[in-house]
């Protein structure tokens, strides 16, 4: 590596689309990422709107481009620890956590049949478990297994380890640290959905029938905890009557004090996982502002012809659970005034996205607002693009990491 | 053509315990043995025993291809490469063999007790040998191309776009149709918040950007100046400008924006009647040039109220004639010329712009809309400004500038859905709503009243780019998108039907500055990538790096024309005799022109009709079904379908012992000779796995599954003239994440086979 690699911090649909755009120019790319898998957020998404169409489907040809570049260099489990010097001249720590898989891992299966102990599922947002030896997901890329070693007994490793024909596990795997010299910086490091436990009158997380948007992703998707069936926590009962409940913390000075600018697209995709998956189901949304820019407009007169959907400007002021498992919504119709409780099988809330990095540090020296965003520093040689700048669909995610990777290569050019 | 090629069969991930893999090779030997010098099967392949026997076999016997009957091309990819002098075939017999195969499903009674496990993994090993022999490493020729980036348009997203492009050492030439630089951002008085803390309104910098974008020697600016014609192709493209300028370009960065919507649209809401109802446009030119009046009196105006829900004038609302005039025309089929009659010069254009640029336009509305209740503020305090809404249109981070208005005293904002709007006494405007925060049914006097102006794209106008290309003018597809020149690609948004422009700012869609800017950069750096792709001979994305392009054997050419028409990316273009003249710059190497050719005159050299067909003729079918089974070709895509069935096995979900899939680039290179010669085998059906096709498409290559679809409505008919059931041969639509459906897809098709017995080909 030298003085005109490009660190791409963050392995989601940013960070991918910014390391193939510079990687296609020729320059060397180091693509880190936290998780054991490349595709962020997206790679937890059942389908994109308004398209209705897989994520996997582009990551699939990400994934192509990546095998076919040498340029890009892809670092899974891993995390910037420091970043040091200036624009053109950056020296990267990376530390990358302990897989208890090598690349002998031939993702054959052995150890996740061989592991006894289970644990809930990350990727399904805890409503799945999985167990310590696991594909992180069926589309994972690299296609290669982890392990959670410290999760289950000795003797399970163990048996762990002697399962696999391999050689894959090593249990003696220990964090470890590479340096990097490189030229710019793009942070991608993305989002993640807001805390609801901070959202007490919504039932604070603690309510089985009322789940977050990104819940919804992974009860539809097919890879999910329910292959794709639409059933509610409580009891796996496929919900009849189903509420959406918009700017969950965003908009909201003592949550987000933004907005989070897919919610109102993805429940309205929602509403139609809902209507594929329950026939006859009744869905409400309730919204401030229906907040479908551009050619999104097309959507929602799609979405809204469905007789079966009511559009509500209310506000959700309570929700609470019955011991039937129904969840009483309170909610005040701010075109009528008239305050009512209405009865939901399942209610979903439309939780903002929330920087990934919010109130954490970070190993790049760049100015972010009080929300976590990055705010941009020209000339530093670090560049924020997608959702860890401002708030962002895919499409635009996809055009702002482009873009920034024509920063990076206006910094690293000529060096 | 691989001449010397080792042959290695692995025996990890349960293929060892299930498959014979002597058996594997032996029956490799038997057929292939002169070109197969190696030919072994290895424990565990990906092993570094098992890569560096490999790696030996190819300096001791000089292999010059491997075929490596293991796993999945998408797995253990980062092990298996040799350099770029040897040819790689992966043969799938785990996830299409071992993994998906159950020795229960499907399997006929009588045929039970035939190791259909071994057929597979034995036919599949011979199609990946054949598939090698058939093979050659491409050698594109590399044209000595233009690196120029021609910027089209030299307003706030061009002038960007040219910085952009320059700062990366490229030549720019930008072109701009007006006198001055600038455009639209020229007569801003502000532009809403482009950075933190979003919350004022402040200069757009223009100026700035001006002075950056002139002084830079790398960019020559030519104002005044249209594009008449574009010809050529990336690298290749001769501009022809207006004033008979002639320039060398290598790619085109498309950033000719927008204009202001006809404000025909916007009488419904009283423009045009009342003097005093003005837009956003009119509005933003007074606040440039000094104090905002209202036209009726030239008085500053004490009340302003901004109406941006503009659903009265919504379709029903509009004169008939303005309504779908459009629409119609664009239904209206482009006939292909017939046969010896010449292609028309251009296709028809057709004006795009509706009524419904009104409600594409609706962020900026919003936007725009508080900007200027601001301006009214700040010329006069004593001024009050009404935004009335449906919804307030300002996702993302910009609802900080809205909220930054509500602490305006003199900005009031309110939902309301508008009943009416008509003149008042004085040059007053009266507007009657109803649902309003200040009641249910409201009047308002106001002074003036301003309405939104919509970003029509230029490109709903007029085809702008001016292609010298047999496909038309324009970019295709404009209808998808009310006139504007966008990417039907949520995963990448620069990819269109024509490579080499890449369109950004509000041409694509409407977009503030902010974002425009950096669309500016997303599009130059597209456009220098093309430039340098070309310059390599190497495609363009989704193949990006891809060294194989078609090539043509003329001698056999019928200029039938059906690849000039059917590519996807109007790469071919007709030289007087008909005959297609390929632009290799512009393909994207999907095939589309190789599975229209009704002659098999086009073939890559990694990728050809006989290469498929010799693969096909590997298969094995039983005499009779009953005995040994049916059988079905499945022709899957490789980007969607093919890692679903890979999926659907790493899922343990198996499907019929009975097919075998080969994978295509894309369905649009499935050539109708493939199923004859299938059929005429004697094989009972073919299956076809590509991508959904239609508005929402998803295949990667826009219209290859849709155009495979055509072809098989064409097949059906042949089959019915001979006698032959159509449905034998039928395509299904499969999204990479339909992995658990379809194996039951497959085994559907597959019982409707058995059910419908043999093809009365077999045998003969």
């Amino acid at each position: 590596m030298s003085g005109n690699a490009i660190l791409v911090v963050g392995g989601g649909f940013s960070g991918i689309t910014a390391a193939l755009e510079a990687a296609e120019m020729g320059y060397e790319v180091i693509l880190v990422e936290k998780n054991p898998y490349l595709g962020g957020r997206v790679a937890q998404l059942n389908q994109y709107f308004p398209k209705l169409c897989p994520p996997s489907c582009g990551l699939e040809i990400q994934f192509q481009r990546i095998r076919n570049n040498p340029n890009v260099k892809v670092l899974t489990m891993a995390q910037v620890t420091k970043v040091s010097g200036q624009a053109g001249n950056f020296d990267v720590t990376v530390s990358i956590k302990p897989r208890y898989v090598n690349e002998k891992c031939t993702c054959c299966n052995a150890c996740t049949e061989a592991a006894e102990t289970t644990v809930p599922c990350e990727f399904d947002f805890g409503m799945g478990m999985r167990k310590v030896a696991y594909r992180p997901n069926i589309f994972a890329f690299p296609q290669r297994y982890a392990f959670d070693k410290a999760k289950c007994s000795e003797a399970e490793a163990k048996k762990i380890e002697a399962s696999c024909k391999y050689g894959a596990i090593n249990l003696a795997d220990q964090e470890r640290t590479q340096t990097f010299k490189v030229g710019a910086v793009v942070q991608a490091t993305g989002w993640k959905p807001y805390d609801v436990s901070k959202l007490e009158n919504l039932g604070a997380g603690k309510l089985t029938n009322v789940i977050t948007n990104m819940q919804m992703e992974r009860l539809c998707a097919p890879n999910g905890p329910t292959g794709g069936l639409l059933l509610r926590p409580s009891d796996k009962t496929a919900p009849k009557r189903v509420a959406f409940v918009q700017c969950a913390g965003s908009r909201d000075e003592n949550h987000l004090n933004f907005c989070s600018y897919i919610c109102c697209m993805a429940s309205l995709k929602q509403v139609t996982y809902v209507r594929e998956r329950v026939p006859g189901a009744e869905v409400t949304v309730f919204y401030i502002d229906l907040r479908t820019p551009g050619r999104y407009q097309k959507f929602l007169e799609k979405v809204s012809a469905d007789p079966k959907l009511s559009l509500v400007k209310g506000k959700v002021a309570e929700l609470t659970q019955e011991g039937s498992g129904k969840v009483l919504a309170t909610v005040e119709n701010v075109e009528t005034g008239i305050k009512n409780v209405e009865e939901f099988d399942l209610v979903v809330l439309a939780t903002g996205m929330q920087p990934s990095v919010a109130g954490e540090a970070v190993a790049v020296n760049a100015p972010r607002d009080e929300e976590g965003f990055f705010i941009g520093s020209p000339d530093s040689g670090v560049i924020a693009t997608g959702c860890a700048k401002v708030p962002l669909d895919v499409m635009r995610s996809a055009q702002s990491a482009t873009g920034a990777a024509l920063k990076a290569i206006q910094t690293v050019a000529g060096r | 053509m691989a001449e010397k090629i080792g042959v290695y069969v692995c025996g990890g991930c349960g293929l060892g315990e299930a498959v014979d893999l002597d058996a594997v090779c032996t029956a490799v030997k038997n057929k292939y043995q002169p070109q197969c010098p190696v030919i072994k099967a290895v424990p565990v392949l990906c092993s570094s025993e098992g890569k560096a026997a490999i790696d030996a076999d190819i300096a001791e016997a000089g292999l010059d291809a491997v075929c490596l009957c293991a796993c999945s091309p998408r797995a253990k990819w980062d092990v298996f490469t040799f350099g770029d002098k040897i040819q790689v075939e992966r043969v799938n017999l785990r996830e299409q063999g071992v993994w998906s195969f159950n020795k229960e499903l499907g399997a006929l009674e009588k045929a039970k007790g035939i190791d259909d496990l071994q057929l597979i993994c034995n036919e599949y090993a011979m199609m990946g040998v054949v598939k090698m022999i058939k093979s050659n490493i491409p050698n594109p020729e590399v044209p000595e191309t233009c690196k120029t980036i021609m910027v089209l348009g030299g307003g706030w997203t061009g002038l960007n776009a040219a910085n952009a492009a320059a700062s990366l050492g490229y030549d720019v030439v930008l072109v701009e149709q007006a006198a001055a630089l600038g455009g639209k951002v020229a007569n801003f008085y502000k532009t809403f918040p482009l950075s933190y803390p979003y919350t004022e309104a402040h200069e757009t910098g223009l100026d700035k950007l001006i002075t950056q974008v002139t002084t830079n020697s790398k960019v020559s600016v030519l104002t005044g100046t249209t594009l008449e014609k574009l010809s050529g192709a990336p690298g290749l493209y001769k501009a022809e400008l207006s004033g008979g300028q002639n320039l060398d370009i290598g790619a085109v960065v498309l950033a000719t924006g927008w204009v202001p919507g006809d404000t025909k649209y916007l009488a419904p809401m009283g423009y045009g009647e009342i003097k005093n109802v003005i837009t956003t446009a009119e509005l933003e030119k007074m606040a440039k040039d000094g104090p905002i009046v209202r036209p009726s009196d030239g008085k500053a105006p004490k009340s302003v109220a901004f109406l941006i829900n503009t659903a009265l004038c919504s379709v029903d609302s509009c004169p008939a004639d303005v309504a779908l005039e459009c629409e119609k025309e664009e239904q209206a089929p482009v006939n292909p010329p017939a046969e010896g009659e010449e292609a028309p010069a251009e296709a028809p254009f057709c004006d795009l712009e509706s009524q419904r640029h009104l409600a594409l336009s609706s962020e900026l509305s919003s936007l725009v809309a508080l900007k200027q209740a601001n301006y009214v503020v700040e010329k006069d305090p004593e001024a009050a400004a009404y935004i009335f809404y449906d919804h307030m249109m300002v996702p993302g981070i910009n609802e900080r500038y809205y909220k930054a208005a509500q602490d305006n005293p003199g900005v009031m904002l309110s939902k309301a859905q508008i009943k009416s709007v008509k003149a008042g006494a004085n040059g007053s405007v009266v507007v009657s709503m109803t649902d309003t925060l200040l009641g249910e049914a409201i009047e308002i006097v106001a002074d003036l009243v301003v309405l939104p102006t919509s970003l029509v794209p230029t490109t709903a106008h007029s085809p702008v780019v001016n292609l010298e290309y047999r496909q038309g003018l324009a970019f295709p597809d404009l209808g998808l998108f009310e006139g504007y020149a966008d990417s039907n690609y949520i995963c990448f948004p620069y990819e269109t039907r024509r490579t080499g422009i890449y369109a950004a700012g509000a041409v694509r869609q409407p977009m503030g500055l902010a974002l425009a800017s950096e669309d500016a950069m997303g599009a130059a750096l597209k456009a220098i990538q093309c430039v340098s792709s070309a310059n390599r001979g190497v495609a363009v994305h989704p193949r990006s790096g891809d060294r194989s392009f078609p090539v043509f054997n003329f001698v056999r050419c019928t200029q039938c024309k059906r690849c000039t028409e059917e590519c996807p990316f109007g790469a071919l273009d007709d030289d007087p005799k008909g005959t297609p003249m390929p632009n290799p710059s512009r393909c994207r190497r999907c095939g589309t022109c190789m599975g229209a050719c009704p002659e098999r005159v086009i073939s890559f050299d990694n990728y050809n009709i006989d290469m498929i067909g010799t693969m096909i003729r590997e298969m094995q079918v039983p005499a009779k079904i009953e005995q040994g089974g049916p059988r079905v070709l499945i022709l899957a895509c490789e980007n969607d379908a093919y890692p679903a069935l890979d999926m659907a096995a790493m899922r343990g979900k198996p499907w019929s012992p009975y097919v075998r899939v080969i994978p295509v680039r894309c369905l649009g290179s499935v050539n109708a000779i493939w199923v004859a010669d299938a059929m005429s085998k004697g094989i009972d059906g073919v299956l076809l796995l590509g991508c959904k096709y239609g508005d929402d498409y998803q295949c990667h290559f826009v219209k290859g599954s849709e155009l495979c679809n055509r072809r098989k409505e064409n097949i059906s008919e042949s089959l019915k003239r001979l006698g032959v059931e159509p449905e034998r041969v039928d395509q299904f639509q499969v999204a990479i994440d339909e992995y658990d459906v379809v194996p039951s897809m497959i085994d559907k098709f597959m019982d409707m086979i058995v059910k419908m017995g043999p093809n009365p080909f077999k045998g003969y």
